[in-house]
C-alpha cells in the first residue's frame, strides 16, 4: 500500500513539470512556427498574383531596402512617431500622476475617470477624432475657427498629419503611463521623503534627487510597453489616414499591411515586419538589462 | 384562378407585350401592384423551368461572401425564388467593404473552401485569376448542358463583359479572343457628373462639358460652406480609378505602356502633365478641404448633404445620394461628361461589381446554379424595377421602357448619360498584376501634389521612375 502510493505521486510528480509546461510549449509552437514561416518568406520573392515567379531570393528583399527612399521614410516616420507619443505621453503621465499623488477621495475619482480613453479601441478613438476634425462639422475645426485659425487641415495635410494622430495617441494612451506611474508614486517608501522635507530640501531637488531615481523602474516598464505598442503603430493611422497624406505616416505595420493586403506582396511584406521584429527586439532588450541592472542596485542599496 | 392574369405575364415572358401593355391590362384587371410583381416573378420562374433542368441539385447548399450593398439587398430579396425554383439552399456572410476584400483575400489565399462564390471587382481578379484562386467560367457559360437557354450572355454590355476578362498575361488585352472569364459582371458603375442643380442655377453656372469648364465652374460653386467639386483623394488606388482616370483617358492617356509584353510607366507625357495640373489645381481651389482622407463615402455624403455642388465621380454615388433621407434627395441631376473638348464622346472608366467562383469551391456545378440565375435576366429585371439593383449589365433591362420611365422621373439626366456614355465605358487600366501597387503610389502622388510637397512636373516623372522599377523588379518591365 504505502510503496504504491510513494509510486503515484513519484509518477506525478516526474510528469508534473512537462504537465504545467505544456501551456508555455503550446504557445511557443504557436509562435515560432509562424515567425519562421514569416522568416522563410522573407527570403523570397514572392507575390500571390506571380505564383510562377516564386522563388528563394535570399537576402534580396533586405538588400533592396538599402536603396528604397519608401524603406528609409518608413523608417523614419515609425521611430519620430515613437519618440514624440512616448516622450509626450510620459511627461503628460508623470505630471497628472505627481498631481494625483496624494491619496484623495477627489484625486481616487479623477485618476479612475481618466482612465476612460483607455478603454476606448484606438481605432474607434481616430474615428472619432477624424469627425471632430471634420473641416464642415468638427467641434475641434470649430474651436480653431473661434480662436482665429482658419483653415487647418489636420490629418489631410502633410504638415499637421503626424500632429493629429499623434494627439489621437497620446488622448488614447497618457492615462496608460499615468495609472503605472501613479501606482509606483504610491508603493514609494515615505522615509525618505520625510528625511528630506526635515532637512529641508527644496522640492524640485526632492523630485529630481530622490522621486525620479526611485520612479525609474515604473518609468523604464511604462516606456518599454508603450514603446513597443508605438512602434508597431496601425489602428490610428490606418483609420485616420490609411498612411497618407502622400508617404507622410507610412509606418512600419500600415506599410506591411498594404504590401500583404493590396500588393499580395508576401515576401516584402514578411521583410519588413522582420526588420520592425528586429527593432522591438533590441530595445525590449536594452530595456530589459537596464531595468534589470536598477532593480539590482536597488536592492544593493537596501 | 388567376388563370388569365397567368396568360397575360406569360405573354410578357415570350415579349408578346411590352410591359407598359402589361401593367396596362393589370390594372384593368384590378390587379395590384404587388400582387402583379408576385404573379410574374412566379411565371417567369416557371418560364425559367420550363426550358432547363434547374432542380438538378436540389437539395444542395452554396454558401457566398457577400458585401454590404444594395445589389445584396437586391438579391437577398428575390432568393426566396432562387430556392423555389432549383430547390437549392444559399447561405452567405456580408461584411462592410472596409473589411471585405481583406477577408475575400484571406479565405482565398488560404485555399478555404467555405464560400463557393463572392463578389468582387474586376481589378481584384487580375490578383484572385493569375493566384489560381478562382474559375475560369467561360467553362459553364458556354456549356448549353450547364446554362438555361434564356442566360443570354450577349445580352451583357459589351464593354462591361469584356472588362471581366482577362487573358493572365501582364498587359494582355481586356476581353481578347483568349481571355478567361473570371467573373460575371452584376452591376456596374460609370463615372460621370452628378450635381446640385438648385445650386448651379443659382450661381448661374451651366453644367459643365468639359475640364476647362469643370474647373471654371467648380471654382464659381465655392464659397462659404460649400465647395464646388467631389472628387475621391484618400491613399487608395481608388482615388484614381474613378473621375481622375475618366478624364485622363479621355484625353487618350494610358497608365502604362506596353511594347510587347514589357511594361512601362506612360503617365508623364505632356498631355498628362497638363490634365494632372487642371486635375490638382482644381482640387486645391474647389475641393473638398480634406480632400485627402476622401473615399467614395465622403464624396457621396458631402454631395447628400449639400456640401458640394457636383461630384465627378461614380454615377450611382449620385443615384443614392438623391433618395433616402438625403437633405438634397431630389435636387440631384445628371450630366454625361468627356474632360477633353476634342473628344467625341466621354470615356468613363468603370467599377464592376461581379460575381465570381472560388476555385475551393466542393461543387461548381451548384455554384454555377446560383450564378447563372444571380447573373440572368430575371433578376437583373426584377432588381432594376424592383430594388435599387443600379446600373444594371444587361442591355435588355436598359432597353425596359419602364426602367427608364422610373429613372427618368426622379432622376434627371440619368437614362441619357449613361446611353452617351456607355459605349465608351469600359476598364481603361492596363491589367496587371502590380495594378494596387502603382494605383496606390499614383494616389500617393497626387496628394503630394496636391499638398504642394512636390510640383507635378516633378511628381510625375519621380512616379514613372519608380513604376518602371517596381515592374522591372516584378519581371514586368
Amino acid at each position: 500500500m504505502k510503496s504504491n502510493k510513494r509510486r503515484k505521486s513519484f509518477f506525478s510528480r516526474a510528469a508534473l513539470p512537462y504537465v504545467l509546461s505544456l501551456p508555455a510549449l503550446i504557445v511557443c509552437i504557436g509562435v515560432l512556427i509562424p515567425f519562421f514561416t514569416a522568416v522563410f518568406y522573407s527570403l523570397q520573392r514572392f507575390r500571390l498574383s506571380q505564383p510562377w515567379a516564386r522563388k528563394m531570393n535570399w537576402g534580396e528583399n533586405y538588400l533592396n531596402f538599402l536603396s528604397d527612399p519608401g524603406f528609409w521614410s518608413t523608417l523614419k516616420v515609425s521611430l519620430v512617431y515613437a519618440g514624440l507619443t512616448v516622450g509626450l505621453e510620459l511627461l503628460l503621465g508623470l505630471g497628472i500622476a505627481l498631481l494625483l499623488r496624494r491619496r484623495s477621495r477627489v484625486n481616487n475619482f479623477v485618476s479612475i475617470m481618466l482612465l476612460m480613453p483607455l478603454m476606448t479601441a484606438p481605432a474607434l478613438a481616430a474615428l472619432m477624432f477624424k469627425l471632430m476634425t471634420n473641416p464642415g462639422f468638427g467641434i475641434l475645426s470649430y474651436f480653431l475657427t473661434l480662436l482665429g485659425i482658419e483653415d487647418f487641415r489636420w490629418g489631410s495635410a502633410p504638415s499637421s498629419a503626424l500632429f493629429t494622430v499623434v494627439l489621437v495617441d497620446i488622448w488614447v494612451y497618457t492615462p496608460f503611463i499615468m495609472i503605472l506611474l501613479l501606482a509606483g508614486l504610491r508603493s514609494l517608501p515615505t522615509q525618505p521623503f520625510e528625511a528630506a522635507a526635515l532637512d529641508g530640501v527644496p522640492r524640485i531637488q526632492q523630485f529630481f534627487r530622490i522621486t525620479l531615481p526611485m520612479l525609474t523602474p515604473y518609468i523604464l516598464t511604462a516606456v518599454l510597453f508603450r514603446l513597443l505598442e508605438s512602434i508597431q503603430q496601425f489602428d490610428i493611422i490606418y483609420a485616420m489616414t490609411q498612411g497618407g497624406p502622400g508617404d507622410t505616416l507610412m509606418v512600419f505595420q500600415v506599410e506591411a499591411y498594404l504590401n500583404f493586403f493590396q500588393s499580395t506582396n508576401v515576401g516584402r511584406s514578411s521583410a519588413l515586419l522582420m526588420i520592425l521584429w528586429a527593432i522591438t527586439f533590441v530595445i525590449s532588450n536594452i530595456f530589459i538589462k537596464n531595468w534589470l541592472r536598477l532593480r539590482e542596485r536597488a536592492r544593493g542599496e537596501v | 384562378m388567376y388563370d388569365k392574369e397567368k396568360g397575360l405575364a406569360n405573354d410578357f415572358l415570350q415579349g408578346k407585350l411590352s410591359r407598359r401593355e402589361l401593367i396596362k391590362r393589370f390594372a384593368a384587371m384590378g390587379v395590384s401592384a404587388s400582387a402583379a410583381g408576385v404573379i410574374l416573378n412566379m411565371q417567369a420562374s416557371n418560364a425559367l423551368a420550363a426550358d432547363f433542368d434547374w432542380k438538378k441539385h436540389s437539395g444542395k447548399t452554396v454558401k457566398l461572401l457577400l458585401n454590404k450593398h444594395p445589389y445584396t439587398d437586391a438579391m437577398i430579396a428575390n432568393l426566396d425564388n432562387f430556392k423555389a425554383l432549383t430547390g437549392m439552399e444559399v447561405e452567405y456572410d456580408i461584411f462592410p467593404e472596409d473589411v471585405y476584400f481583406d477577408k475575400v483575400t484571406a479565405a482565398l489565399s488560404s485555399g478555404s473552401s467555405e464560400y463557393d462564390a463572392f463578389m468582387t471587382g474586376a481589378y481584384m481578379t487580375w490578383t484572385y485569376g493569375p493566384a489560381g484562386w478562382i474559375e475560369d467560367l467561360n467553362e459553364w457559360i458556354t456549356d448549353p448542358e450547364k446554362t438555361n437557354p434564356n442566360y443570354n450572355w450577349d445580352d451583357m454590355l459589351e464593354g462591361v463583359r469584356a472588362s471581366c476578362a482577362w487573358n493572365g498575361q501582364p498587359g494582355g488585352e481586356l476581353g481578347s479572343a483568349d481571355a478567361k472569364q473570371w467573373c460575371i459582371p452584376w452591376g456596374y458603375e460609370q463615372n460621370n457628373l452628378a450635381y446640385n442643380a438648385e445650386m448651379l442655377d443659382a450661381a448661374g453656372v451651366n453644367v459643365p462639358t468639359n475640364m476647362d469648364e469643370l474647373v471654371e465652374a467648380a471654382a464659381k460653386l465655392t464659397g462659404g460652406d460649400t465647395y464646388g467639386i467631389g472628387v475621391r483623394g484618400s491613399r487608395s488606388w481608388a482615388t484614381i480609378h474613378p473621375g481622375f482616370l475618366s478624364g485622363y483617358a479621355n484625353y487618350g492617356q494610358k497608365d502604362l505602356n506596353n511594347d510587347g509584353g514589357r511594361l512601362s510607366a506612360a503617365m508623364n507625357t505632356d498631355v498628362s502633365r497638363e490634365f494632372h495640373t487642371k486635375w490638382v489645381n482644381m482640387i486645391q481651389n474647389s475641393g473638398a478641404k480634406d480632400w485627402a482622407t476622401h473615399t467614395w463615402y465622403q464624396v457621396g455624403t458631402d454631395l447628400g448633404a449639400g456640401k458640394s455642388a457636383m461630384i465627378y465621380d461614380a454615377d450611382i454615388l449620385g443615384y443614392f445620394m438623391n433618395g433616402g433621407d438625403n437633405k438634397m434627395a431630389g435636387k440631384l441631376a445628371y450630366a454625361p461628361f468627356a474632360a477633353n473638348p476634342d473628344a467625341a464622346s466621354p470615356t468613363p472608366n468603370i467599377w464592376i461589381w461581379s460575381l465570381a467562383m472560388a476555385k475551393a469551391s466542393k461543387d461548381k456545378d451548384a455554384t454555377w446554379q446560383f450564378l447563372q440565375w444571380a447573373s440572368g435576366p430575371e433578376h437583373g429585371m426584377f432588381g432594376a424595377t424592383k430594388m435599387d439593383f443600379v446600373n444594371p449589365v444587361r442591355k435588355s433591362v436598359w432597353a425596359d421602357e419602364m426602367f427608364r420611365e422610373r429613372l427618368n422621373s426622379s432622376y434627371p439626366g440619368y437614362v441619357e448619360m449613361h446611353d452617351v456614355s456607355a459605349p465608351g465605358a469600359k476598364i481603361h487600366f492596363t491589367p496587371q498584376p502590380l495594378f494596387f501597387d502603382l494605383t496606390t503610389e499614383w494616389a500617393a502622388t497626387l496628394q503630394k501634389m496636391v499638398a504642394k510637397e512636390v510640383p507635378v512636373d516633378e511628381g510625375l516623372d519621380q512616379l514613372a521612375e519608380s513604376v518602371n522599377v517596381q515592374l522591372k523588379d516584378a519581371g514586368l518591365g
